[in-house]
Order: structure tokens, then sequence, then C-alpha cells
């Protein structure tokens, strides 16, 4: 199983997530983490899904995509040539014990503190996953009380834009 | 001119050139069904006894002319029952247009009575569908409707159109009938090292599919076949696609298909495959599927291409703007020894044929073949009578074996029957089983009511025959459910609805039944006795290869 990052451009209208998403459900692909937003155009949104599968049905998935009449275009992106950001939010217990090394850890990450309560600290972190991920792991050495995380947002790296890809 | 959403969806359907359209009234499509009386000089509705019934109609008129067939019903349950109608034309690639009503916009999600939220159910199985909210958007929907049912790769297309929506008023203005799109040709870098291998292959093999019918792309096909002197085989969606009797014609390949198509096939070192998508029931186990044959594929929905197997060539594009493109490059090669090899397949068939005398299967349907015109057409149910008509019954006009392959659906050949007799205008056949025919027999109802003219060949072997065919060969013979003890008299049931039918217990009595039958006016039931434990054969076990082939009971 690898992990695979698509973007897709679709037209901004109700009901067109449910059409990309449904495309995963029916090839039981599990969605890892994805994100929506309008674009620079009001008429499209873009979708990243991050997911895990094989690469024969990875393959299979995009080519079932440009069977939607609400696909624009679909772009697979790979690490070395794009860019990827996730931000991070992450709420963990605050005490006088701990406190020095949950801000020490934090400086590392240039972690931002966004709310701070004699009880809990709530921070922001952004960077690519593992960056993210590595951040989380730390903090697993004091008391995670929640974490939200926005899924990933991502552009190709260079002039290159996914309104250019064609089927 | 001002009209009410309701005019606007008929009024739309009679400018994109729909003469005739199926369906069922109900509560939240009682508007449309107003103006389908108010518009009746211009537009026939014809009424189904169920929804999927007409839905199987529409679909077998679509099959028939290849324009999209259309399909109208209530919202809830009336919806609903469309679900396999749209699910049999998906998988087939079947364009047809299906508008439901729903409740008020007002009470959409409210769970109001015979709401259900149709365009959410059937998103896997339509191309593409459209809840109408605003009144200014009706009448384009439609047209755009058309547009995706009939290009590219055809498919069924939804509109829900809530009834305050029906009732509003809006300014119609007349457009022309839409041209479908999506008719490209291959990549020219794709088409000159396709027919470099196709050039190179010694023993080619052609494999046509439903694409090929709607590409209209028979000619071109048969062209190549002469030029690199090439056997044809198809799927069961290629039926019709040329005359049975075509001399380069072996006939349907796969699980049940001709000895000599599937052999041609599978002793093949390059596969031409033309609008057809390498289904399981085609290749067997696809890791011995053609292992030593180069697949040029040639497809105008680029997801089939490569998706089962392990395409060499892979050319999207409209099948006949991309053949010829590639005529050209061919060369005329003549190939003795391969042809040698193809004669010999065909002759090893004839001798595993089913020879026998008396109702046999085949024997029934040479009958049948005695009184097809060159325009019946011909639709079936789904299960063993479905395989011995499409090995046997002979064709010579494209278009006219409707069946269901994909999904393969039980009750369809009753409304596609009917829906086939009003696009052919001509008397129509559907060659069932008592299985199936007991699925969807209510619309023997319909076709009395608007004395559609339809032999029914009812192969009445009183089991399930395909499912016993597989406990008998893979479940020990432990018939669970599949003997149909059911004493039903079906000329007695044909006599009820007011129509006829006749029995055939020895091919005199099947003669005469079907001369009665052809000369009827209305519908004409037939019920053909023969064995329950006749065989459909050759067989190739589910996820077998040609190694593992059954041609005689015994093998």
């Amino acid at each position: 199983m690898e992990r695979y990052t698509i973007a897709i451009l679709v037209n901004n209208q109700s009901g067109v997530l449910n059409r990309v998403t449904s495309m995963f459900r029916r090839r039981q692909f599990n969605i890892a983490c994805l994100t929506v937003s309008e674009t620079e155009s009001p008429d499209y949104s873009r979708i990243t899904i991050l997911f895990e599968g094989e690469e024969s049905k990875k393959n299979q998935l995009i080519n079932q995509f440009y069977k939607l009449p609400d696909v624009i275009s679909i772009k697979e992106l790979h690490a070395k040539d794009s860019v990827s950001r996730e931000l991070l939010l992450i709420k963990v217990a605050n005490s006088p014990e701990t406190r020095e090394e949950i801000r020490s850890a934090a400086e590392a990450f240039e972690a931002k503190t966004v709310d701070y309560t004699r009880e809990s600290i709530v921070m922001q972190v952004t960077g690519d996953r593992k960056r993210i991920d590595d951040f989380i792991n730390i903090m697993r050495d004091f008391t995670i009380m929640e974490i939200c995380r926005t899924g990933l947002v991502a552009l190709q790296c260079g002039d290159a834009t996914i309104r250019q890809e064609t089927n | 001119m001002l009209l009410s959403g309701a005019d606007i969806i008929v009024k739309t359907l009679i400018e994109q050139g729909c003469e005739t359209v199926f369906g069922y009234p109900g509560g939240q499509i009682i508007n449309v069904y107003d103006s389908l009386y108010k518009y009746q000089d211009e537009i026939t509705h014809i009424l189904a006894a169920h929804e999927q019934g007409a839905a199987h109609a529409a679909d077998g008129y679509a099959r028939a002319t290849g324009k999209p067939g259309v399909v109208i019903a209530t919202s809830g349950p009336g919806a609903t029952n469309l679900v396999t109608g749209i699910a049999t034309a998906y998988i087939d690639s079947v364009p047809m247009v299906a508008i439901t009503g729903n409740v008020m916009t007002s009470q959409i999600g409210s769970d109001s009575f015979q709401e259900i939220d149709i365009t959410g159910v059937t998103l896997p199985i339509t191309k593409h569908n459209y809840f109408v909210g605003k009144i200014e958007d009706l009448a384009d929907t439609i047209r755009e409707a058309f547009v995706i049912a009939a290009s590219g790769r055809p498919g069924p297309v939804l509109i829900d159109v809530p009834k305050d929506i029906q009732q509003a008023k809006y300014e119609y203005e007349p457009k022309a009938p839409v041209v479908p799109g999506g008719r490209i040709c291959a990549k020219e870098i794709r088409i000159s090292p396709a027919a470099d291998c196709i050039n190179k292959a010694e023993r080619p093999f052609i494999y046509f599919g439903g694409g090929t019918i709607t590409s209209e792309a028979q000619e071109e096909m048969l062209q190549l076949a002469e030029l690199i002197d090439a056997p044809i085989g198809c799927s069961m969606m290629g039926i019709s696609g040329v005359p049975t009797d075509h001399p380069r014609f072996l006939g349907m390949q796969g699980m049940h298909g001709h000895y000599a198509s599937s052999m041609a096939m599978h002793n093949a070192d390059c596969i031409i495959a033309l609008g057809a998508r390498f289904n399981d029931r085609v290749t067997g186990n696809r890791a011995k599927f053609s292992v030593g044959a180069k697949i040029v594929h040639i497809d105008i929905e680029g997801a089939e291409l490569g998706k089962t197997t392990n395409d060499a060539h892979m050319l999207r594009g409209d099948i006949k703007m991309t053949l010829e493109k590639l005529l050209p490059l061919i060369k005329k090669d003549e190939k003795p020894e391969w042809m040698a090899k193809v004669a010999a397949f065909r002759e090893e068939e004839t001798r595993v044929q089913d020879n026998r005398e008396g109702m046999t299967p085949r024997n029934c349907l040479m009958a049948l073949n005695k009184y097809l015109g060159e325009n019946t057409a011909v639709a079936t149910d789904v299960g063993q009578h479905q395989m011995w008509a499409a090995q046997t019954v002979e064709f010579k006009k494209t278009r006219r074996f409707i069946s269901s392959g994909g999904l393969g659906t039980m009750g369809f050949g009753m409304g596609a029957a009917i829906g086939a007799a009003m696009a052919t205008r001509e008397r129509s056949v559907l060659v069932t089983g008592d299985g199936s025919f007991g699925m969807n027999l209510n619309e023997m109802a319909t076709a009395v009511t608007y004395n559609v003219p339809m032999v029914i060949l009812l192969m009445n072997n009183g089991v399930l025959g395909m499912v016993r065919q597989w406990q008998t060969l893979f479940f020990d013979k432990h018939y669970s459910n599949t003997i149909l003890d059911r004493r039903t008299d079906f000329v007695k049931l044909a006599q009820a609805f007011g129509a006829d039918g006749a029995v055939a217990t020895n091919l005199e009595e099947l003669d005469d039944a079907l001369a009665k039958a052809f000369a009827c006016d209305g519908p004409f039931i037939v019920d053909c006795r023969i064995d329950k434990d006749e065989f459909v054969l050759p067989m190739l076990p589910p996820g077998g290869s040609m190694d593992d082939i059954i041609v005689k009971v015994g093998d």
C-alpha cells in the first residue's frame, strides 16, 4: 500500500464532493485527509486528497474521475515536484512542571501559541505532514487533550498548474 | 412563450426529437402528465405496469435506435423502481434520460410523503444526474442531459424535478436538437505504433463489443479484417453488430462463447479490441488470458483502456474515426496458416456441437430463426436461454439483439421487447425462461394494452437453469431453491391478460405455435418445454482459462 496525493479541479457546485468521494468509497480506498476550497475562479473548487491504496487501483481511480462531468482536471502530486502544507492546532495540558519543556519544544518547531490558560495551551504549527507528525509525537510526552489538522493543501512547483492537465 | 415547468419538460423532450416516452404517473409528477395530455399529438406516452418495466422499455427503445430512451416516474417508490433499469442501462452504456418528480423544494429533506433522495440513490449508476432547483435551469438541464446521455460512451442521466418547479412559469424558447459531442479521434502518435503492431501480427484477432455498434464502425472493422486476414469475434454486447453469417465472424467468445471464437482469441498473437472492455465473463482467469497476445485497444472511454488487461497499445478515441486513420497504415497481408488454424477451430466446434434431435435449446432457437425478419429485434432475459440465444439466434441487422450484458438483469426482457417493438415499429421477439419471465410478466398488460406484436418464446424448464447448471457442476447437485414447482399455466396466463399462447412439447408443435405467434397481432406466448438438465456449453468455469473449457457434459 502506497500513499498518494491527488488534486482535483471541479465545478463549484453542491454535490460534487459527494461524487468525488463516492469514487473512493466504491473502491474501498480510505481517505487519509481531504481539503476543499474555492479557487482563483469562483466557478471551480479544488479538492486535495491524500489516500492509501494499490498503484493499479490508483491509476484506475484517476481514469474514472474523468467520467464525472463535474471534474475539470486531475493531477497526481509527487513530493519531488510539489509543495504541500498542513496546519495543526493542538491543545496540551498546562502545568507548572511541564510548562518550560513544552515551550522549548514549541520554539524548536516554530509553533505559535494561540490560546493560553493555567490548564491548557493551544499551539499552531504549519509545515509538511512529516513536520506535523513529528511535533505531535514530541507532544505525546505531555498530555495531549485534543488535536485538529486541516489536511493537506498542495501545489506543483514552478509555473505548472492543474488547469494545464488534460485527459 | 411563458410555460409551466411541466410544459417546458414536455416541450423540450419534443424539441429534442422524442416521439415515444415510457413511464408511470404519480402525485409528484402529475403536472408533467397533464402536459403529456396537452401535447399528446406530438409525443406518445406508453404506460407500463411498473416503473422498472418502463425503464427497461426505454432502454430497449434506445438499444434498437441508438437514440436516448426516455422514462418518466414519480417521486419515492416511482423513482426507486427505476433503479434496476437505470443500472442496467449504465453498465451496458445505453443512452437514457430519466425524469422523476419530487416533493416541493420547501419540503425537500423533511422525509415528506413519497420523498426520496433519488440523485443520491442513483449517483453510482448514472453518468450524471441533476436536481433542478431553479425553473430557469430546467430546459437547459434537459438539453444537457441529452448531450451527456449520448456523448462519448453513452449512459443514463437522471433529472429530478420538484413539484413546485413543474408548476412555476418561465419563458420557454425552443432550440434545435442537441448534437452529442465527445467524438474524438485517437492521438496520431498512438496510431502508427498500433498499426506497426498489427502489421507485425501473424495471428491477429478482432474482438469487438457494444462500442463498435455505438460508433457504427462495422464497415471499417470489416475492412481491417480483410486487410490483415483476421477472424472476428465479439463480446455479448457486440452481437448483431455484424451479420451472423459473415464469413469472418466466429461469434461471441467468453464464458459461454463459441468454441472457435474463444480458441482463436486464445491463440492470437495480436488482439484488436474495439469498443469492448474485457469483462471477467470474457477473460476468465486474467492471469492466464491470452498471455501470448499483444492487445491493441481502441475505446472512447479512457478508463477502460488497460483496466483489466495489459494493453500494449491504448487508443482513446471514437472507433470509426480512429480506424479511418489507422486503415491507410495497414498493409494487406494474407495469412493462410492462421486461416487454416481458424478453420480447424471451426471444424472442432462443429464436431462438438449439440447435434441431438428433438426439443433441445438449439433446435428450438433454430426453429425460431426461420421466422425472423431482417429487422426483427430479439430481446432476451437473463440465464441459460440468454446464452443459447446469444449462440444460436441469427442476425442480419445491427442493434437487433437486445440483452442485458453487464448487469445481467432477469426481468429485463419484457420491457425491452416492448421498447424494441416501438422503436422498430415491427414485431419483436422475447426469448425468455420461466424464471426471468416470472420477474416482470406484469408487462404483458402493457403489451396487450398497446397491442404490441410480440412473440414470447418462453423456454420453460421448471428450474432456474443457469444456477442449477452451476449447482450441478460445482455444488454437488444441491439444487437449493432452483426448482420452480409453480404449476403456472402460461397459456391461461396469456389469456387472462387478454393475449394468447400455445404449448410446444415437440418440434412440430413448436413450429405450429411459432407460425401462430408470428401471425398474431398482439403478444403471444409460446410455452416451449425443454428438459431441466440442458446445459449451456461450451463453458469456461468461472476463473478458469481456455485449458479448462467444458465442451460436452462428462468431459
